[in-house]
C-alpha cells in the first residue's frame, strides 16, 4: 500500500451511449490526467453514472474509444481493465467476512489465499479497520462498510479508482470526514480517481477538476474555482452552489470590463465575451452587500432566518427576489425592513442564459 | 489478455466426430466405444470412420465444418471481429450439417422422396444420434456462442453467450420441436384425406365436441367434459381455498397453523391418492356404502366412478393449491386500507364487501385459473375414477395405448388440450399484469389485519372446517387401506401389502434379494429423480441468471418459451415426446434419458421463477463489484451469486425431486419395461383393483418424500453452519471453505 506510482491517464474520445432511441451519454471528449481527482457532477439522470460505468467496463459504449494509460480498453471487460470501482451501495458480499471481501479481487487474479489474506489485512489497516477482518459486513457501521469498500478497491492497486456516489448513504458529519479521507488517500497514493456525485460541496472539496454534466453532455469542465467563480451559464451557476440569476443589461464595454445595469444598480464586471445588450447576471448570496436604504438596489426583507453562523435574507427588489447571506449578526434585519443592495468585488458574473 | 478462446470447443467437436461412436449404442457405452475410429460395425463407429470406411457420405458436411473450424488456428493474425464471424459460421455450419444428416437419413434410408430423387436410391440406414453426435453438437454450439461473444455480443462475455446458447438449444430440442411435431401430426394425412381435411375431420369429431348429453342420455364430447370439470372444480376449490385463507390469516382460530400444513399436501401427494381414498369411502366396497347397505339394505351403486367422483377428487386435490395462492393474496391486502375504511365509519361488513373483496378480486381470478389449468392437466384422478366419463387427458392416453393406436387423434386431442391450457395461461398473465394495486402496498404498511365480519367468519368456518376434516379422513382411509387384508370384506389387520411390495429375502447363496414388487420401480424412480433434480436446478438457476442479468435480443422470447413449457399439460408433453423421439435423429424413447429430459423441462420453470425472484432481491452491484475485481463470470456465479441464492436452489432441488417422484401424466407414456416409474406402477395396480399394494406403496412414497425434503434441507443448512465456524475467531484469515 506504499506504492505511490502516478495513476494512469484516462482519455475518452467521442464516447457515447444510447439505449434504443434514448441517448444516455452524447459523444464526449474528455481527458483525465494521471494522478488527479476528477469529479463528474450533475443532477440525477444527466449521464454521469453511465459515463463512469463505461470507464469501469460495466457498460459498452455505443460509440467512441476509451483509453486508459494509452491502451484502448473500449472492448475489454471490467476484469481486464486496471480499474476498481467503489459502489454507491458498497456492494460488499454479505456472505463473506470483511477480509474475504477485501481479498476477493486478489484471489480472483490468482494470488494464493494466505498471501491475499495478509495483503487484505494490511489494506484494512490502512483504512483504519485493523482487527475487524473476521466480521461480516452486516456487523459494521455504515462508515466502516464504506471503508471496507475502499480497501477492497485499493488493495488491487489499480491505475484508476472510480467512485460512484460513495458517500450518499452516510450522515452529514461522517460524509465530511470520509471525503477528506478519500482525498488524502488519493494524494498519498497518486492514483487517478474519477468520482461521481450530485453534491456540489463534495465536488468542490475533493476535486482537482470538476466536470459538470447536463442532459447527457458536458456543460462545463474546469477547476473548482473556475466553475464557482466563472460559471459558463445559468445552469452551472445554479448547480455550483446558490446563485441569484438577475436580468441585467450591458451598457458599455471598456477593454476587458463591461458596465452592467441591474435595475437602478450599476457595476463594472469582466465582460467575458458579452456584447452590449441584455444578459443574465449570476450573483452569489455572499456577494450581496446589504447597506442602508437609498444607495444601490432597493430591497424589502421578505424573509429573515437565523442560521447560527449567518443570517439568511430574501429581499423583494425591482428585478425580482434576491437571496443573500450576512455575517452581521448583531443587528439583524426583520421582515419588512428596507435596505440598499450592492455587489461585492467578487461573486457576480455575467452568464449565458 | 486471455488466450484466443477457440481451441477447447473445436477439440470437443473433433472428439465427437472422430473419436466417439456417432450413433446411440444398443448396449450402452462400453470400453469398446472408445475405439469407435476402428470399429468394423458401422453402427458403432465414429462419424469420420463411417464416412471414410463405410461410404456414409452424408457425414462429409460435418467433417467439412470441422475442417473449416481449424482455420482460426492457422490464421493467428485474424482480427477479433473476423475471428468471431468465422467461429459463428463454423458453429452454425456444423449444427446444420448434424441436423441435416440426422433428418435426411433414417431407419429406412432417405426420409423424403425428393432426397431419393436427388441422390438416388440409398441402400443404407442409420439409427438415432448418440454420444458422438451430442458431443459434436455441443462443441459446434459453443464455437458459435464464442464467436458471438468475440464480436462483442453479451459484452464480450463468453460464459453468458454460452449459457444463452445452451438454454436456447435445449428449449429448441426438448420443447419447441416436440410441440411442432404435435402440430404436424394433427395435420397428418390419412389414406382418405389430405392434411387439412384430415385435421378438420379429427377436430370436428363428435366424440370431442358432441353435445348429446344435453338432449339424450348419451355422453357429451370430451372437450366439453374437460371444460365443465375445469369450471366446476376451479369454482369450488377457489371458494374453499378462500374460506381457508380467511381463517388462516384473519381469525385467531387455534388450529390455524395446522391448517397451513394442508398447503404441503398437494406437493408430496401422488395425484391418485385422493382418488384411492374416495374409492375406499364411497366405492362399491367402501365404508359408506357398506354402512348404508348394512343399515337400510339400499345399494348406493357406483356413482363415484364418473363425473361426480372425478370432480370430488379434484376439489380435494386442488383446494390446497388455491389456499396457497390465496394466503398470499389475503396477506397482500394492506391493513391500512381496511383501517382507513373503518375510520370512515364503514361497518366491518361494508369494509369487507367494498374494500377487501374488490382488492382480492385479481388474486381470486388468479387462483381460479391456476386450479382450472391443474384440472385440465390432471390425469391421475380421471384415470382412477373416471369410468366412462372421459376427459381430454385420459382420451389422449387411450388414443395411444388403447385398442387402436391413433397418433393423429392423440395429437389432435393434445392440440385441443394445449389450446385450452394456453388460453388459461394467457388469461392468467393478463390478470396478474393488472393487479398492481395489491402488490404496491408492500412497504411501510403497518396496522393490524382487521378481524372478519361475523357472518363471513361463520360462513368460512362452516365451509372450511368440515372440508378439512373430510380431507383428513380421505387421507386417513388411504393410509388405513394399507393395513387391512381386503377392504370391505376382510378387515383383518395385516402388513401383507407392505411385505408384498417391499420384501427382502435372502437367496440360496446367502445374497440379499429385493423380491418385493415395488423395488424395481422404486429404484428407477429414485435414481432418475436424483439425476434430474440437480440438472433441473442448475439449468433453472442458469436461466434465472441469464434472464435477470443479461440483456440480449430474444431475451423476452426465451423467458416466454420457458414459462410456456410450464403451461403445457403433462399428457401433451408425453404424447409429443413419444411422437418426436420414437424415430431418428433423436431416438431416446424407452431410455432413461427421455424421462430425465421430461422431468427437467417440465420442472425447470419453477426453478427459474424462484431463481428470478431471489435474483431480483440481490443487488446487481454485487455482480458488478465482482466483475470489476477481476473475477470471471463463472467465478462471480460460483462465489457470489450461488451462495446468496441457496434458498432458491434448495427450492428448485426439492421441487424437481418431489415432482419427478409424483408425476404421472407425462411419464405414463414414456416408461418402458426397463424404466418403470413408481407412480405408473401404482396406477396400473389401481386400474386393476389391486388396492392393498398400491396404498402401501403410496404411503411409502409419501414418507420417502418427506424424508428427502428433510435431508436436502439438512444438507444445505449444514453448509451454512460450516461457514460460520470458518468465519469465527482463530480461523485462517481467508476462505475456511474449499
Amino acid at each position: 500500500m506504499t506504492a505511490s506510482r502516478t495513476g494512469a491517464e484516462v482519455r475518452l474520445e467521442g464516447v457515447g451511449k444510447r439505449y434504443g432511441r434514448v441517448e444516455a451519454v452524447k459523444p464526449i471528449d474528455l481527458v483525465i490526467q494521471g494522478g488527479t481527482l476528477v469529479t463528474l457532477l450533475g443532477p440525477s439522470g444527466c449521464g454521469k453514472t453511465t459515463l463512469l460505468r463505461m470507464i469501469a467496463g460495466l457498460e459498452t459504449p455505443s460509440a467512441g474509444t476509451i483509453r486508459i494509460g494509452g491502451r484502448d480498453v473500449t472492448r475489454l471487460s471490467a476484469g481486464e481493465r486496471d480499474v476498481s470501482l467503489v459502489f454507491q451501495s458498497y456492494a460488499l458480499f454479505p456472505h463473506m467476512s470483511v477480509v474475504e471481501n477485501v481479498a476477493y479481487g486478489l484471489v480472483s487474479s490468482g494470488m494464493g489465499r494466505r498471501a491475499a489474506g495478509e495483503r487484505a489485512e494490511a489494506a484494512l489497516g490502512s483504512v483504519g479497520l485493523a482487527g475487524l477482518g473476521q466480521r461480516l459486513p452486516s456487523e459494521l457501521s455504515g462508515g466502516q462498510q464504506q471503508r471496507v469498500a475502499v480497501a477492497r478497491a485499493l488493495v488491487l492497486e489499480p491505475a484508476v479508482l472510480l467512485f460512484d456516489e460513495p458517500l450518499s448513504n452516510l450522515d452529514a458529519r461522517l460524509r465530511r470526514r470520509m471525503r477528506d479521507d478519500i482525498r488524502e488517500l488519493q494524494q498519498r497514493l497518486g492514483v487517478t480517481v474519477v468520482y461521481v456525485t450530485h453534491d456540489q460541496s463534495e465536488a468542490l472539496a475533493v476535486s482537482d477538476r470538476i466536470v459538470v454534466m447536463r442532459d447527457a453532455e458536458i456543460a462545463q469542465a474546469g477547476t473548482p474555482a473556475e466553475l464557482y467563480e466563472a460559471p459558463a451559464d445559468v445552469f452551472v451557476a445554479g448547480f455550483m452552489g446558490e446563485a441569484n440569476i438577475l436580468p441585467a443589461r450591458v451598457t458599455a464595454l471598456d477593454g476587458a470590463a463591461a458596465r452592467v445595469e441591474i435595475g437602478p444598480l450599476t457595476a463594472t464586471l469582466p465582460h467575458r465575451g458579452f456584447a452590449v445588450g441584455d444578459a443574465s447576471l449570476a450573483v452569489r448570496p455572499e456577494a450581496v452587500r446589504i447597506g442602508p436604504p437609498g444607495a444601490g438596489l432597493p430591497g424589502t426583507v421578505r424573509r429573515a432566518a437565523y442560521m447560527g453562523a449567518v443570517m439568511e435574507y430574501t429581499f423583494d427588489t425591482p428585478v425580482g427576489a434576491v437571496f443573500a447571506v450576512s455575517h452581521a449578526l448583531d443587528r439583524p434585519l426583520r421582515a419588512g425592513d428596507q435596505a440598499g443592495l450592492t455587489l461585492a468585488d467578487r461573486g457576480a458574473v455575467l452568464v449565458a442564459s | 489478455m486471455r488466450r484466443p478462446p477457440v481451441a477447447v470447443w473445436w477439440w470437443l467437436a473433433l472428439a465427437g466426430a472422430v473419436l466417439l461412436p456417432w450413433h446411440m449404442q444398443q448396449d450402452g457405452l462400453g470400453a469398446g466405444s472408445l475405439f469407435a475410429l476402428f470399429q468394423d460395425d458401422p453402427e458403432a463407429a465414429s462419424a469420420a470412420a463411417q464416412a471414410v470406411r463405410h461410404g456414409r457420405f452424408w457425414f462429409w458436411p460435418v467433417l467439412a465444418a470441422l475442417a473449416l473450424g481449424a482455420l482460426p488456428a492457422l490464421l493467428p493474425r485474424l482480427g477479433r471481429e473476423r475471428r468471431g464471424a468465422l467461429l459463428i459460421a463454423v458453429g452454425l455450419a456444423g449444427l446444420a450439417a448434424i441436423a441435416a444428416q440426422g433428418f435426411a437419413v433414417g431407419i429406412r434410408g432417405w426420409t423424403a422422396p425428393w432426397l431419393e430423387a436427388l441422390f438416388g436410391e440409398l441402400d443404407d440406414r442409420q439409427f438415432g444420434i448418440g454420444i458422438g453426435g451430442a458431443v459434436a453438437a455441443v462443441g459446434f454450439l459453443f464455437q458459435a456462442s464464442d464467436g458471438l461473444a468475440l464480436r462483442g455480443a453479451f459484452k464480450g462475455d463468453r460464459f453468458a453467450a454460452g449459457a444463452v446458447a445452451l438454454l436456447a438449444g435445449a428449449i429448441l430440442v426438448f420443447t419447441a420441436w416436440p410441440m411442432a411435431v404435435i402440430l404436424t401430426q394433427a395435420f397428418g394425412t390419412t389414406p382418405e384425406a389430405g392434411p387439412l381435411a384430415a385435421f378438420a375431420d379429427r377436430v370436428a369429431d363428435r366424440k370431442v365436441w358432441g353435445l348429446a348429453c344435453l338432449t339424450s342420455s348419451r355422453s357429451c364430447g370430451v372437450a366439453w367434459n374437460t371444460l365443465t370439470l375445469g369450471f366446476s372444480t376451479a369454482t369450488a376449490a377457489t371458494a374453499l381455498g378462500l374460506a381457508f385463507a380467511l381463517i388462516a390469516t384473519r381469525t385467531d382460530f387455534r388450529a390455524r397453523r395446522a391448517m397451513r400444513m394442508l398447503t404441503v399436501l398437494p406437493i408430496i401427494t401422488p395425484p391418485f391418492v385422493i382418488g384411492l381414498g374416495l374409492i375406499l369411502i364411497f366405492g362399491r366396497s367402501g365404508v359408506v356404502n357398506q354402512l348404508v347397505e348394512g343399515l337400510t339394505g339400499a345399494q348406493l351403486g357406483r356413482w363415484i366412478y364418473g363425473a361426480p367422483g372425478v370432480w370430488l377428487a379434484q376439489v380435494f386435490s386442488f383446494t390446497p393449491t388455491a389456499f396457497l395462492v390465496l394466503i398470499g393474496v389475503v396477506e397482500g391486502i394492506s391493513p391500512a386500507m381496511e383501517e382507513a375504511s373503518h375510520t370512515l365509519r364503514a361497518s366491518p361488513m361494508r369494509t369487507f364487501r367494498a374494500v377487501s373483496l374488490p382488492l382480492m378480486r385479481p388474486g381470486l381470478a388468479n387462483a381460479w385459473l391456476v386450479v382450472f389449468v391443474e384440472s385440465l392437466a390432471d390425469f391421475g384422478n380421471p384415470i382412477v375414477l373416471g369410468g366412462s366419463f372421459g376427459v381430454l387427458s385420459t382420451e389422449i392416453f387411450f388414443a395411444v395405448v388403447g385398442a387402436q393406436t391413433d397418433f393423429g387423434r392423440a395429437a389432435m386431442l393434445a392440440l385441443v388440450l394445449l389450446t385450452f391450457a394456453l388460453a388459461a395461461f394467457f388469461l392468467q398473465r393478463a390478470v396478474l399484469g393488472r393487479r398492481s394495486y395489491v402488490s404496491l402496498s408492500g412497504k411501510g404498511d403497518s396496522g393490524l389485519p382487521t378481524p372478519l365480519p361475523r357472518p363471513v367468519a361463520v360462513l368460512a368456518f362452516l365451509v372450511a372446517v368440515p372440508w378439512a376434516i373430510l380431507t383428513v379422513v380421505v387421507y386417513g382411509m388411504a393410509l388405513a387401506g394399507a393395513f387391512v387384508r381386503v377392504w370391505g370384506r376382510d378387515w383383518t389387520p395385516t402388513l401383507d401389502h407392505f411385505v408384498r411390495a417391499f420384501a427382502i429375502t435372502t437367496g440360496p447363496d446367502g445374497g440379499i434379494i429385493l423380491s418385493g414388487l415395488a423395488w424395481n420401480s422404486l429404484g428407477t424412480t429414485v435414481t432418475l429423480a436424483a439425476i434430474a433434480a440437480p440438472i433441473t436446478a442448475a439449468l433453472g438457476m442458469l436461466a434465472a441468471w441469464v434472464l435477470s442479468r443479461q440483456r440480449f435480443a430474444g431475451r423476452f422470447a426465451l423467458e416466454f418459451a420457458l414459462m410456456l413449457t410450464f403451461a403445457v399439460p403433462g399428457t401433451v408433453i408425453g404424447v409429443a415426446y413419444i411422437l418426436t423421439y420414437n424415430v431418428p435423429p433423436l431416438e431416446i424413447t424407452g431410455t432413461g434419458i427421455i424421462l430425465v429430459a421430461c422431468f427437467v423441462f417440465r420442472n425447470m420453470p419453477v426453478g427459474v421463477r424462484s431463481g428470478m425472484a431471489a435474483m431480483s432481491q440481490l443487488d446487481r452491484s454485487l455482480d458488478e463489484a465482482s466483475a470489476t475485481l477481476g473475477a470471471s463470470t463463472f467465478r462471480t456465479l460460483r462465489r457470489v451469486v450461488m451462495p446468496l441464492l441457496k434458498p432458491a436452489i434448495l427450492t428448485a432441488l426439492v421441487y424437481s425431486f418431489v415432482r419427478a417422484m409424483t408425476t404421472v401424466s407425462a411419464v405414463i407414456f414414456l416408461v418402458s419395461a426397463r424404466h418403470e416409474m413408481a407412480t405408473v406402477f401404482i396406477i396400473n395396480r389401481v386400474i386393476n383393483g389391486d388396492y392393498g399394494v398400491s396404498i402401501a406403496y403410496s404411503a411409502a412414497l409419501i414418507m420417502l418424500m418427506v424424508a428427502a425434503i428433510g435431508l436436502i434441507q439438512l444438507l444445505v443448512g449444514r453448509r451454512r453452519l460450516g461457514r460460520r465456524q470458518a468465519g469465527g475467531p482463530g480461523a485462517i484469515p481467508v476462505g475456511g471453505r474449499a
